[in-house]
């Protein structure tokens, strides 16, 4: 066996055989299912809870408004005093009471109501009561002016502007969103996989360094064999975990799911709470055709070419960012050194995110999305937002996917070259506490 | 015989620092050579541009005859002053390991080790993890994992520290019996004379010179100074007799003790020739005993620098 082959392997099991590793990779599945499971399970169970309202009507008016609705339903005190009505409402321990004092009209009485609550009103009470309140203030104005509400309704219908491209094809709204969401999800992988995993190389290269085995190892290969031994060991192991991460992941939600009886379509209803930082799905417009549309435009997102161009950008990102990861590690002497190092390897990743997800959403052809799409540091995950609308026409023009790739891959010989060189010193220097002016100091030994 | 190594003006610096300045070294085959100096003198510089982990700036360094080259690798066997093991993996894994890196095949490097396991008798530590372990029980893995390739060439820096004199003493053995079967060692250290013993040939470096290199022997012999360490068994007054001493010859200190009537002194002597003196102190008294005073390197390294006006 190669001595690359040799070290790699020793990386890999050393991290898999590693305690806090294996405990990582299969709890954290059952974590992440739990609380899916959790989020979804209390969704449901406050879905089911209604809302109880009493009323006291002592208008003319809106009787026979408050009927039970899904979520709310109403109960009627008649002829008693307020203060009655309030006592009865809190020891039958209603949501609330609905007043509505006689008045000469229908505009005084609803301006003169009021809803009495224990605390703060429940925002569906507050929600539905003011729809009820609204529909029936509408139909009386409407038919003041001698309108019905079947001409009303026709006024109402709202309007959208279709689009088409240049070709005559349709577009549909929120597709662009809908498939900068696809990239940036591949475009988080990477972030995650490069914070994750860089951390372990870096902590694997102080290692070396604590343990002082560094120079007897470094008489025997080359320090740049060393390095990316550990870069790639490590990186089969992260690559290993989240395998299992994924496969296992996968098999415990659809198995929780059957036994829990809870919906998938409730899991949709509440997008934002699992995706987290990953902002909301765009909304999906009704209607059997345009969700036939839809999944037409999902099958011409150039599935191969996004994935081809994922296991590019991964490869070549990740490299770059954990041999500046291995380059830290080998310049400080313990892990609390590395903080003043570690922010501005971050920043551009979050920068890619964030810039990703609020340019490349709006307009995924846009000269911030482009740029930052070029910009080697942040290309991984930005390029890979923009690719889902294809290459070419209406999509990414091919010279900017083309320059993108070989910038990174420059970038990515420049920093290795320079990773190795700060690695090289940095792994027999004991004691010192590194600067950025020592760090460039080193690039010329 | 072509020397195992030859260093060839090399120089190197770090930044503004020197840490080698043209030094110029011939290691013979088959010897132990003393690479001597103070902390920070750039012995390590040298030891680690030996090893290619390091390259000089300038300067060649050759090694059986041939440029230095990656190959040789495999033929050095390094010691390193930083020296540890991988604290979680297992003795026998990370030994295979180590010997595997060198260039040893699997099957090969477990004979080997097996051999020397049993030889330092730690043959039971195999499935033991490192930090299981005493400092100087790692100590003897990594001498086993150093000699296991049979280096043509070994480097040990600073050999001895962590050992308990017992295993220091094992370890001196084992590599007094290498030197037997031909193999050459370097020994680099700042407490000059913990090797002074072992070593045939020594190099002192200072301050990123090299100062002083050749033979031990015939460097004793140049810094020779002709001073002696006398003891006399007087009769009678001794200081009278340092005195009457003190007209004809250089005497640097003494010592008298009155109830044994011994008296002892350090003569200093013009030349080598001891003859006139040992005649005259004769006739004065009982010669107990009459010894040259051999330097330590230590010794010769102050008067070296002293020499040289630092």
């Amino acid at each position: 066996m190669s001595k690359l082959g040799l070290i790699i392997k020793r990386e890999y099991l050393a991290k898999v055989r590693n305690k806090s590793f294996v405990v990582m990779t299969f709890l954290s599945p059952i974590l992440m299912v739990g609380m899916i499971v959790l989020i979804a399970y209390l969704t449901k169970i406050n879905d089911s809870e209604t809302h109880i309202v009493s009323v006291l009507n002592e208008s003319a008016y809106f009787h026979g408004d408050f009927l039970p609705g899904a979520s709310v339903s109403f109960i009627e005190f008649k002829d008693i005093a307020l203060p009655q009505a309030k006592d009865s409402t809190v020891s039958l321990s209603y949501d609330g009471l609905l007043h509505i004092p006689a008045s000469a009209d229908l505009e005084s009485a609803s301006q003169a109501a009021f809803l009495y609550t224990k605390d703060n009103p429940v925002s569906e009470v507050l929600n539905r009561l003011e729809d009820i309140f609204e529909d029936r203030l509408r139909k009386n104005r409407l038919s003041h002016l001698g309108v019905s509400n079947e001409e009303f309704s026709t006024i109402e219908k709202g309007y959208e502007l279709q689009t088409a491209t240049f070709d005559g094809e349709r577009n549909l709204k929120g597709i662009n969103e809908l498939k900068a969401f696809i990239g940036g999800g591949f475009g988080y992988l990477i972030m995650m996989f490069i914070i994750i995993y860089g951390g372990f190389v870096m902590r694997s290269v102080i290692e070396e360094k604590t343990s002082r085995i560094i120079e007897v190892i470094i008489s025997s290969v080359k320090p740049f064999q060393l390095m990316l031994g550990k870069i790639i060991g490590n990186s089969l192991a992260g690559v290993t975990q989240f395998a299992i991460w994924i496969f296992s992941a996968s098999i415990l939600l659809f198995i929780s799911l059957l036994l829990l009886d809870i919906d998938m379509a409730a899991l949709g209803a509440n997008p934002a709470m699992q995706s987290g930082t990953m902002g909301a799905m765009p909304p999906m417009p009704d209607g059997d055709s345009d969700i036939q549309k839809y999944a037409n435009e999902l099958f011409k997102i150039p599935w191969l070419l996004l994935l081809f161009s994922f296991v590019i950008y991964f490869i070549l990102g990740y490299l770059i960012y954990s041999s500046i990861y291995a380059a830290i590690g080998a310049a400080v002497d313990n892990e609390t050194d590395t903080q003043q190092f570690i922010f501005p390897i971050i920043l551009p990743l979050m920068l890619a995110i964030y810039v990703g997800f609020f340019s490349v959403f709006s307009n995924p052809h846009g000269p911030i999305a482009v740029g930052f799409s070029l910009f080697p540091l942040t290309s991984p995950i930005v390029m890979l937002m923009r690719l889902p609308g294809g290459v070419g026409e209406g999509g990414v023009p091919l010279w900017q996917l083309v320059l993108s790739i070989v910038l990174l891959l420059l970038t990515f010989l420049a920093i290795v070259w320079l990773a190795a060189k700060i690695y090289r010193v940095g792994i027999l220097m004991y004691g010192k506490k590194p600067t950025y002016k020592e760090l460039y100091k080193w690039l010329k030994y | 015989m072509t020397p195992i190594l030859v260093v060839d003006n090399v120089s190197k610096s770090f930044g503004g620092h020197t840490a080698l300045s043209q030094v110029s070294l011939e290691i013979p085959k088959n010897c132990i050579y003393g690479l001597l100096g103070p902390n920070g003198a750039g012995k390590t510089t040298l030891i680690r541009i030996i090893n290619q982990i390091s390259f000089p700036d300038s300067g060649k360094v050759y090694f059986d005859g041939e440029p230095l080259a990656p190959r040789h690798i495999a033929t050095i066997g390094y010691l390193p002053e930083e020296r540890g093991l991988y604290k979680s993996m297992k003795v026998g894994e990370q030994a295979l390991y180590l010997a595997q890196l060198k260039g040893l095949s699997k099957s090969e490097a477990k004979k080997r080790l097996k051999y020397w396991f049993e030889r330092l008798e730690i043959g039971d530590w195999w499935n033991k993890k490192i930090q299981e372990l005493s400092k100087g029980m790692a100590q003897k893995i990594q001498f086993i994992v150093t000699v296991l390739h049979e280096p043509k060439l070994l480097i040990f820096d600073e050999p001895f520290s962590g050992f308990d004199p017992i295993n220091a003493n094992k370890i001196k053995e084992e590599i007094l019996e290498l030197k037997q079967k031909g193999t050459s060692i370097i020994f680099s250290t700042h407490r000059m004379e913990s090797v002074e013993e072992l070593c045939e040939y020594i190099a002192l470096i200072h301050k990123s010179h090299k100062i002083l290199d050749g033979k031990l022997s015939n460097i004793k012999k140049a810094h020779k100074n002709n001073v002696f360490k006398v003891g006399l068994q007087v009769n009678g007054e001794g200081e009278g007799l340092v005195n009457e001493l003190k007209d004809k010859f250089q005497i640097l200190d003494h010592v008298f003790d009155p109830f044994e009537k011994q008296l002892d002194f350090t003569l200093k002597l013009p030349t080598a020739d001891t003859t006139e003196a040992l005649a005259l102190l004769a006739k004065k008294a009982n010669i107990n005993h009459f010894e040259e005073t051999i330097p330590s390197a230590n010794d010769i390294f102050i008067q070296t620098v002293k020499a040289k006006g630092e």
